[in-house]
């Protein structure tokens, strides 16, 4: 195992897979900056699942701009510390809380009508395998070969 | 340290792919808006603000309900008094589904200054359920045998009729000439010759007569107008407004009452000036299928859409109409059409043209109903420029050969695919609504609105309105004027679906031109 993550490919692949989903991350959160209309509301309202009571909560009026506003913040940071490379545990930690919450709030579950979704899905959709590639970006940082970690790390050995 | 040129590359490699979706994202969202404002300053609509109401000061207004069926229960309720049996169930409702808020929404209304002091029913059981669950300490509730007898009685200061058809005018008369302020439900009357009798009598009384049209306070309608008079839409030809239903509520066969009978129904005063017929529960109950108690699709849910329209529109009254239809669906002894369409014509209907003078004018308003269908057929506005559907909601589609919008549509700045408004006053609100019947209503805008995003009841509003202007004075939305135009359009429309032809408008003498050996009024409550 130790031979295969050590290979320079993987870790290739690793920095593509992290910068990507860092690129996605960063969009949606830019888009809904620059859009003063934008609103978790609909998303929120409209939730399904065990855990919908929990996501109706959060429409109430006095919190709903906190979670907006949190949201837009989260994506954000997530997109920074990918596409940038640093602190991308910190970035990994945020990114599966965050996708956690979008996958529960509209589970791909068959006894769900599933609203507003591109293609079908059986229990796994999207947000669960991004999520799942976050754990990887969590277990395996990658900053240090691509990104502002390269610096960070070389001062650190440097202070040592 | 050393950097060397590779470290700075894979160091700071993330820094230009931050900068490229920083710089795509802002761009397309600053895009969008830019191009949405320029259209927006082009149409320069105001969406409407909640017209200020003077409060309703002093000794509390008394009230007297006249009908406490299924929409004087609902009015009540606007008024701020629900009976014992509706908090109950609606607690369940709300325990059982989140969402479902009607309970919470009628407590955090604010209160009215009235005292519900009067129930009129000829059910015993109505009357009893009335007065169990508002009489108190604080509101003491009588009940009266009669509407005059409460008219007379001194106690009331005003009554909200909510009767069958054949009703509405002659109580609005008897409380008008005493004085007595009216709101009445629609249609405002059941007969031509009264709709002119209730119109002299609100011009001669001091007191103030409301038609329940509640829609007239719904935003969206108000945002319409504007809309309307500001040529967004050019010359408008044709409006299309649909009424589709699929349920036994929708096709008015409520729910018998197992108590109704010739005991606790005081029979003789239901049938008031209808024809005499034995004790008859399902005529009790499901008056809206006959024409003796009501006015079919015409009276009943045409006026909806003829005043929603008329309140956007300003029309008045159409030249002639024609209206055909049938008893195609609910084949159960009724005798009114439960599929019906009407053409009313206004030929001289003109707001305005984007195009040389004098080729635009006229418009046909179509209105198609079946009590056999429940799919959603909204209300469209077909303009010369552009086209609007008409709802809680409204959007306006530009029309891609319009010619105020050339050269958008050249530009591609605007598509006759996307909207170039659209105003949803609840966006992403979660509405729970009960029955297919509420959808219904609520889709046309007609049981609530908008207000800062909170969901208001538009009956609350136009109660507001009403009593308000009781006590402050004012216009009134929906007074005699309005009411007048939607009894006379859908009488015309009655008439027409019964004699099979056209009947036409006379506007200056204000009257039905008559058509020779017909008396209108004895066709129009005739039971065929």
């Amino acid at each position: 195992m130790s031979e295969i993550t050590n290979t320079r490919s993987l870790r290739g692949s690793i920095v593509l897979l992290r910068v990507l989903i860092g690129w996605h991350f960063l969009y949606e959160g830019i888009i809904k900056l620059y859009n003063p209309d934008w609103t978790a509301l609909g998303y929120l309202s409209s939730a399904q699942g065990p855990f919908k009571q929990v996501f109706y909560a959060m429409t109430n009026q006095s919190f709903i701009g906190w979670i907006d506003g949190l949201n837009m913040a989260a994506l954000i940071i997530v997109g920074l510390t990918f596409s940038l490379g640093f602190s991308e545990k910190k970035g990994a930690f945020i990114a599966i809380g965050l996708l956690a919450m979008y996958y529960l709030a509209h589970p791909p579950f068959p006894w769900l009508i599933q609203i507003n979704t591109e293609g079908n899905y059986w229990f796994v959709n999207k947000n669960l395998i991004e999520l799942a590639a976050c754990l990887i970006i969590y277990q395996y940082p990658t900053g240090k070969y691509f990104g502002l970690d390269r610096f960070f790390k070389m001062n650190k050995k440097e202070n040592k | 340290m050393k950097w060397t040129r590779r470290d700075v590359l894979k160091g700071l490699g993330g820094l230009p792919i931050v900068g490229g979706i920083w710089w795509a994202g802002a761009a397309n969202s600053l895009l969008s808006s830019q191009e949405r404002s320029e259209i927006l300053a082009q149409l320069n609509i105001e969406p409407s603000l909640p017209s200020p109401i003077q409060s309703i000061d002093g000794p509390p207004i008394r009230v007297g309900i006249i009908g406490f069926g299924i929409r004087g229960e609902q009015l009540c309720r606007s008024l701020g008094f629900a009976t014992k049996e509706w908090l109950s169930d609606m607690e369940k409702e709300a325990i059982e589904n989140s969402k479902h808020t009607a309970l919470k929404d009628f407590l955090s209304t604010d209160k009215l200054n009235v005292r519900l002091v009067g129930v009129c029913d000829v059910f015993d059981k109505r009357a009893e359920k009335a007065i169990n669950s508002f009489n108190t300490e604080e509101n003491k509730i009588k009940r009266y045998k009669t509407h005059l007898e409460m008219i007379e009685s001194g106690d009331v200061d005003a009554v909200i009729i909510a009767t069958p058809d054949h009703w509405h005018a002659p109580m609005s008369i008897d409380a008008l000439n005493s004085n007595i302020h009216v709101y009445v439900e629609k249609p405002m009357t059941h007969s031509i010759e009264e709709t002119y009798r209730l119109k002299e009598a609100a011009q001669n009384s001091s007191a103030r007569f409301m038609v329940g049209h509640q829609h007239r306070q719904t935003l969206s309608f108000k945002t319409a107008q504007d809309i309307i008079e500001k040529g967004t839409l050019g010359h408008i030809s044709m409006i299309q407004t649909n009424t589709n239903r699929n349920d036994d509520n929708g096709a008015w066969n409520y729910t018998i009452e197992e108590e109704a009978n010739e005991q606790t129904i005081d029979w003789n005063q239901f049938l008031g000036n209808a024809p005499n017929v034995p004790f008859n529960q399902e005529h009790f109950f499901r008056w809206r299928k006959w024409w003796a108690y009501g006015s079919g699709l015409s009276g009943d849910l045409l006026t909806h859409d003829y005043d929603r329209l008329n309140c956007v529109m300003n029309m008045g009254i159409p030249g002639s109409v024609i209206a055909s239809g049938g008893i195609y669906t609910h084949n159960d002894g009724r005798n009114v059409p439960d599929v019906m369409q009407v053409n009313m014509e206004f030929p001289d209907y003109n707001i305005g043209s984007s195009q040389e003078k004098g080729k635009e004018k006229g418009m046909t308003f179509i209105y198609s109903a079946t009590l056999g269908n429940g799919f959603n057929r909204p209300t469209i506005l077909m303009g010369h420029d552009a086209t609007m559907e008409l709802g809680n909601r409204l959007t306006i589609w530009p029309d891609g050969s319009s010619t105020k919008y050339a050269n958008l549509l050249e530009a591609n700045k605007m598509n006759p695919s996307i909207p170039i408004y659209q105003y949803d006053p609840g966006a992403n609100i979660p509405d729970s609504i009960s029955s297919a019947t509420s959808q219904y209503f609520a889709d046309k805008g007609l049981m609530w609105t908008y207000i800062d995003g909170m969901k208001v009841d538009s009956t609350y509003l136009h109660l507001r309105e009403w009593l308000s202007s009781i006590k402050n004075g004012g216009e009134l939305s929906c007074g005699i004027k309005e009411g007048f135009e939607e009894a006379i359009a859908a009488h015309m429309a009655g008439l027409s679906y019964k004699l099979g032809r056209k009947i036409e408008w006379n506007s200056i003498d204000e009257v039905i031109i008559p058509i020779e050996g017909v008396n209108f009024d004895q066709v129009l409550l005739s039971n065929v």
